[in-house]
Order: structure tokens, then C-alpha cells, then sequence
């Protein structure tokens, strides 16, 4: 699988390492040099430097012919953008946005993006880590 | 009216000065607190501190009875998000963006903000102008490939010294008001034209192409 990641965060650099490891082919944008050190120098993943919001920025990255895009910047907005500009601009079949705002994941839910809620997710989580019986020691 | 504008930087301080003269009701919203203390001493009430893109904000502004928004920060994802969350979740029925990058324009629209406002492609066509005296300067692209735009009229433009009833001009084409010196002049059939005049104008895309050919 061809997949284009947004944003060289701690989510981005993991989920980019994983897929490398796992033989797919893996670009990498973000507007941060310093970013691609979450990198792993072992693996062949492709950096490109820029906007996400940028459509020429996208198109460097090999959007045209991707399989995926996951935008996971630590910005709800330009991770909205861009799945929107990547959804309706390039013919991708798999779009992903992070969004860390409960209401703004909703709203845009609704209209037909793919989203990732990471507050509510661990939200969630906690629930049920809270409420699980303690084991005895 | 009932008027919301996003982001306090140039842009949004001048409308927001501008529409408070015409005796709109507006709400400015700025998200830096530094910035905000700045403009609640001109502007008082009528600013809040918030993040135009969170629900709170919003809730704050009473966003749900507003008539328009205008997102006119300097980040055109930030505008694109406030005007689409305005409109799903409020029902806000006409948004407003400013785009920097003039490649958004279309794709905003696409996504359902109303209209947009490039000064990058304004200032483009500013400076096209010097070269192309009579050029016509796109002010704001509307839904449905209709533009308002404005031109100068020079020395030998055909517009001169005729009523406006007589002049034949494109079917798409509608003038709505001529700006002479200081006034503005809301044209009727026997009004005529005078050199200076800048004459406001709302087309289609193919009536602008028309209009340019037959008078320009």
C-alpha cells in the first residue's frame, strides 16, 4: 500500500515506521525540519517538507497515486483541510483526519470524513480501565 | 444584521470598524489574549477572547442568530474550519473567508463556504492593472461562478456620456454602482457615466469575458 502521512508528530513517526517495517511504501510531510528525527534512520520513508494544505505540497508527496492519506498534525484544522483538499481534489480511496475537539470530530463525521478522535478514545479507554476489577496481589 | 467576524489581526479590526459605522450589530472574536486586551480598550463589548473554531466560542458569540460570519483570520484552514463548523453546526446561513492562497477559493466554495475574499488575488490583479490600464479587478467570487468586480473608466471608455438604459451590454452583466470621487451612485436607466467613475459590477464568468471584449 502506497500511504502518504501528514504531520511527523510522535503518531505520525510510529504509525510512518510501522508501515515501512510492514513493506508499505510510506511518505512523510511536515513544515518542521527538526521533526523528522522521530524517524528511525533504518528505514526507507520519504520526507517532504511543507504545508499539507498545499495542494503542490501533496502532490510532491506522490498523492496522485496513493492508496491513503492520514493527516495527524497537532493542528484539528489543517488536519480537516487537508483531508477535505485530499478527498476532493485526488482520488484516494483511504482518507484519515485527527481531531482532537469532540464537537469539531462530530461535525465533520457527519458530513463524511473519516475521523479519528483521540480525546474520546481515551476517554473510553480510561472508562474501562477504571472500572475493571482490581487483580489481586 | 447580526454580524460575527473571526480574528482581530488588520483585516478583521477594519471590517469590524467599517460595519459598526453602518450601525450593524457585530461580534469580533480573537483568540491571542494579548491582542484582545488591546482591542477591548476600541472596542469594548463588542470583542471577546476565544478560539473561533471551538464550540464555546461560538455558544459565547450566540452563533446560532447570527446572519453572517466572516472568518478573516490569516490561516486559511483555520477560515475554511470556522466558516464549515458555523454552517453545520449552527446553521449560520451565509459564511465568508478570507483566502490567502488564491488556489482555495474554488475549493472552499466547493465545500460550502458562501463567497471568498482573496486580497492576494486582488493585489495581483492591482498590479496587472498598471500594466492593462481598464483591467477589471475581481473584488469577491460568489457561489455559482458569479463575481462582483470593479473597473475604472478612462478617457475612451465607451461608457461615457451615455445613459446607462442605452448602453448594450452582456446578459449576465448587472452594474450596481458607480463610485465618483467620495460618492457612490446607485445607477438607474438614465444615468450617465463620467471618466473616473469606478463602476461596480456583478457577472457570470462568461458575461465578465463579454463585457471586457465589447467596452474595455
Amino acid at each position: 500500500m502506497k500511504v502518504v502521512v501528514l504531520g511527523c508528530s510522535r503518531v505520525g513517526a510510529v504509525l510512518a515506521a510501522w508501515l515501512a517495517q510492514n513493506k508499505h511504501e510510506v511518505t512523510v510531510i511536515d513544515w518542521e525540519y527538526n521533526s523528522f528525527r522521530r524517524l528511525p534512520q533504518d528505514l526507507e520513508i520519504k520526507q517532504i517538507m511543507g504545508s499539507g494544505v498545499d495542494r503542490e505540497v501533496l502532490q510532491r508527496a506522490g498523492i496522485e497515486k496513493s492508496d491513503a492519506f492520514v493527516a495527524v498534525t497537532n493542528s484539528d484544522n489543517t488536519n480537516l483541510m487537508s483531508a477535505q483538499v485530499v478527498k476532493n481534489k485526488f482520488n484516494v480511496s483511504k482518507v484519515i483526519a485527527r481531531v482532537y475537539d469532540p464537537n469539531r470530530a462530530k461535525a465533520f463525521e457527519e458530513i463524511g470524513l473519516n475521523i479519528l478522535c483521540p480525546t474520546i478514545s481515551s476517554a473510553e479507554l480510561l472508562k474501562e480501565l477504571l472500572l475493571k476489577p482490581e487483580e489481586e496481589e | 444584521m447580526y454580524v460575527v467576524v473571526v480574528g482581530g489581526g488588520q483585516v478583521g479590526v477594519n471590517l469590524t470598524k467599517l460595519l459598526l459605522a453602518e450601525g450593524k450589530e457585530v461580534l469580533l472574536v480573537e483568540k491571542d489574549a494579548k491582542r484582545y486586551a488591546q482591542l477591548s480598550d476600541e472596542f469594548g463589548e463588542n470583542v471577546i477572547l476565544g478560539d473561533g473554531t471551538e464550540l464555546g466560542t461560538l455558544m459565547d458569540t450566540g452563533a446560532n442568530r447570527a446572519d453572517v460570519l466572516i472568518a478573516a483570520t490569516g490561516a486559511d484552514q483555520d477560515n475554511l474550519i470556522i466558516c464549515q463548523t458555523a454552517k453545520i453546526l449552527y446553521l449560520i446561513p451565509k459564511t465568508i473567508a478570507r483566502v490567502n492562497d488564491p488556489k482555495n477559493e474554488e475549493l472552499f466554495q466547493t465545500l460550502g463556504v458562501d463567497a471568498t475574499v482573496s486580497s492576494t488575488r486582488i493585489i495581483g490583479s492591482l498590479i496587472e492593472e498598471k500594466i492593462d490600464p481598464g483591467m477589471v479587478i475581481p473584488l469577491m467570487a460568489l457561489k455559482g461562478e458569479v463575481e462582483i468586480f470593479q473597473t475604472e473608466l478612462g478617457p475612451d471608455s465607451p461608457f461615457l456620456n451615455k445613459k446607462l438604459s442605452k448602453l448594450k451590454l452582456p446578459e449576465d452583466v448587472i452594474i450596481f454602482a458607480a463610485i465618483r470621487g467620495n460618492e457612490v451612485v446607485i445607477p438607474r436607466g438614465d444615468t450617465v457615466f463620467e471618466e473616473g467613475d469606478k463602476i461596480l459590477a456583478l457577472t457570470k464568468k462568461e458575461g465578465k469575458e463579454e463585457f471586457r471584449k465589447l467596452f474595455l
